[in-house]
């Protein structure tokens, strides 16, 4: 046991994992992230708490993942290259670990050009494979990147995000490759539309042993309408989302549209079970934390399981 | 070379307009190869000042020079004797910003820049320059191709693409190649893609930026 998580234990207990997404608000409000935690709660083995997603100013991460530990909950605290320098991740790190967090995800983040401050002066003094092995340092070495010893060692269970449909896809197993070389003891990926694509991604790394070295969770994002599934296939980059469901979608009534999302993403899950490697899923479920509950009841994930 | 672009007019006619006479000085050096402040540029910003005063009713005197380069001293020294009279009230720099530093460092004139200096750059094609370099101090592109993640990835990433990275074009904008894909075609064409396998440590960033301000200092080349 590297970090003694939930979440650590239920991978090596075993057991089928499943995370969740909490944004947390774009203000001071403390019921909202209540509201939203409460959709997730016996639900999820731990839930991510995005770090200022897609460069949009919100409360800061730390501090929510704090509010749900005091609410009972395991957080899985994102950390984005984008904003802090080595010096503010290290010390965030240790607040953090100080603060009962336990998971840590780390990325590189989105470029700030798309949010609502792209004037803003972007930090990337480290890359996310680079923030992994910080991670690693202060828990396997004891030590901050500077070589000083730690007062107090922060035992993090490392996550680190994969998109199996960014370009080139050969490299893309690789990058995967060099993450659990970096330290990463957990992967989520990004969401998955294409199967096809996916199996392949995941064939492959089997093959190479990465899924005997890292816990990978499949990321699955129910597509509420039409509308949504268009816009992910046009504006989000990196993301595949085959026609058919877009077809799928638009052959139904608007009003069944939701309904139908869940439906697929249930079928999704069942899929990406069947996929030898693939761990859990982690659902981002974006701002439909209330439907959670419903997809993995669907879905057979529920109850989860209880470790100690 | 360094690459620059000639501030909006509006923008510099705000600049002089307390003003009735400027030295408006360019150079012969990188400005002049971008076509951003060579002495063809500085005749056309004269005209073009002169034209908007007089339209206003309140003429401006525009004095044209171009130096043979504006961040040398001893070309900046040429600027003597059409300073010391006081005649002038104020200067207008159309090299890089190195050029109006090295003129407020020697004259006491108020000094203007014409140019916004943009990057270290090169051609791609005529009237097309692009960043190819962040002068970060030590230089590290043979382990990449001969690429610069740098200068040239939008967040700098040293370890291969990030989940943006579609059809060979950065997240932040169908215009921007993704430098990532560019370094990994390279390496599969030498020959060399294994080179990208091991993760690339932390960068040390004191040759950079984080150093204060850099300085060479040349013992052998000292008069
Ligand atoms: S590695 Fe540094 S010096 Fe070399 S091209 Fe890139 S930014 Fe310039
Ligand atoms: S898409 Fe490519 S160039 Fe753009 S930030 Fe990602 S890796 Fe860098």
């Amino acid at each position: 046991m590297k970090a003694g998580s939930n979440l650590e234990k239920v991978f090596t207990q075993g057991h089928f994992a499943v995370t969740g997404e909490l944004g947390p608000p774009r203000g001071a409000s403390v019921e909202v992230i209540e509201k939203k935690a409460g959709y997730l709660r016996g639900v999820v083995d731990s839930i991510n708490v995005t770090d200022n997603q897609t460069s949009v100013v919100r409360m800061s991460s730390v501090a929510v993942c704090k509010l749900l530990v005091d609410m009972g909950l395991e957080p899985n605290l994102q950390m984005v290259c984008r904003d802090r320098n080595r010096i503010a991740m290290q010390s965030d790190l240790l607040g953090a670990y100080a603060l009962g967090i336990r998971n840590v995800l780390c990325l590189s983040g989105d470029h700030n050009r798309f949010g609502d401050h792209p004037q803003s002066k972007n930090v990337y003094d480290v890359d996310s494979m680079q923030l992994i092995g910080i991670v690693k340092k202060l828990r396997d070495e004891g030590k901050m990147l500077s070589g000083q010893e730690l007062e107090g060692v922060p035992k993090f269970f490392i996550g680190a995000a994969a998109n199996p449909f960014g370009d080139p896809f050969e490299f893309r197993v690789t990058r995967l490759a060099k993450k659990i070389d970096a330290g990463a003891d957990f992967i989520q990926t990004q969401c998955i539309y294409n199967m096809e694509k996916f199996r392949k991604y995941m064939h492959i790394a089997h093959e190479e042993g990465l899924t005997e070295k890292c816990y990978i969770m499949a990321g699955i994002t129910p597509l509420k309408s039409v509308g949504m599934a268009r816009y992910m296939a046009k504006f989000v980059p990196g993301l595949d989302v085959p026609d058919y469901y877009i077809d799928r979608l638009k052959g139904v009534e608007k009003k069944k549209q939701a309904d139908e999302g869940i439906k697929i993403a249930v079928e999704q899950i069942q899929e990406v079970r069947e996929i030898p490697g693939v761990r859990g899923i982690h659902l981002m479920a974006i701002e439909w934390e209330h439907k959670v509950p419903e997809i993995l009841e669907a879905a057979g994930l529920l109850p989860r399981p209880s470790v100690n | 070379m360094v690459v620059a672009e000639r501030k909006p007019i509006e923008e510099i006619l705000a600049m002089v307009a307390d003003f009735k006479k400027v030295l408006l000085v360019g150079c012969k050096g990188c400005v002049t190869v971008c076509c951003a402040g060579g002495t063809k540029e500085v005749g056309i910003l004269g005209s073009a000042l002169r034209i908007a005063r007089k339209k206003q009713g309140n003429p401006l005197e525009v004095v044209e020079h171009t130096l043979e380069r504006q961040c040398d001293p001893e070309y900046v020294d040429q600027l003597a004797p059409m300073l010391n009279d006081n005649s002038f009230d104020a200067v207008l720099s159309m090299a890089c910003s190195v050029g109006p530093q090295f003129i407020a460092k020697k004259y006491t004139i108020p000094v203007y820049p014409m140019l916004n200096t943009t990057f270290i750059g090169g051609a791609l094609e005529h009237g097309v320059w692009a960043e190819f370099c962040q002068s970060c101090g030590n230089c590290l592109i043979h382990h990449f191709g001969g690429l610069c993640p740098i200068a040239r990835c939008s967040k700098s990433l040293m370890n291969g693409p990030c989940g943006g990275s579609a059809n060979k074009k950065c997240e932040v904008s169908p215009e921007i190649d993704c430098i990532w894909h560019l370094i990994y075609d390279r390496m599969v064409e030498l020959g060399q893609l294994e080179k990208l396998r091991p993760v690339f440590p932390i960068k040390d960033w004191s040759t950079s930026r984080d150093g204060g301000p850099r300085k060479i200092v040349r013992e052998d080349l000292k008069l």
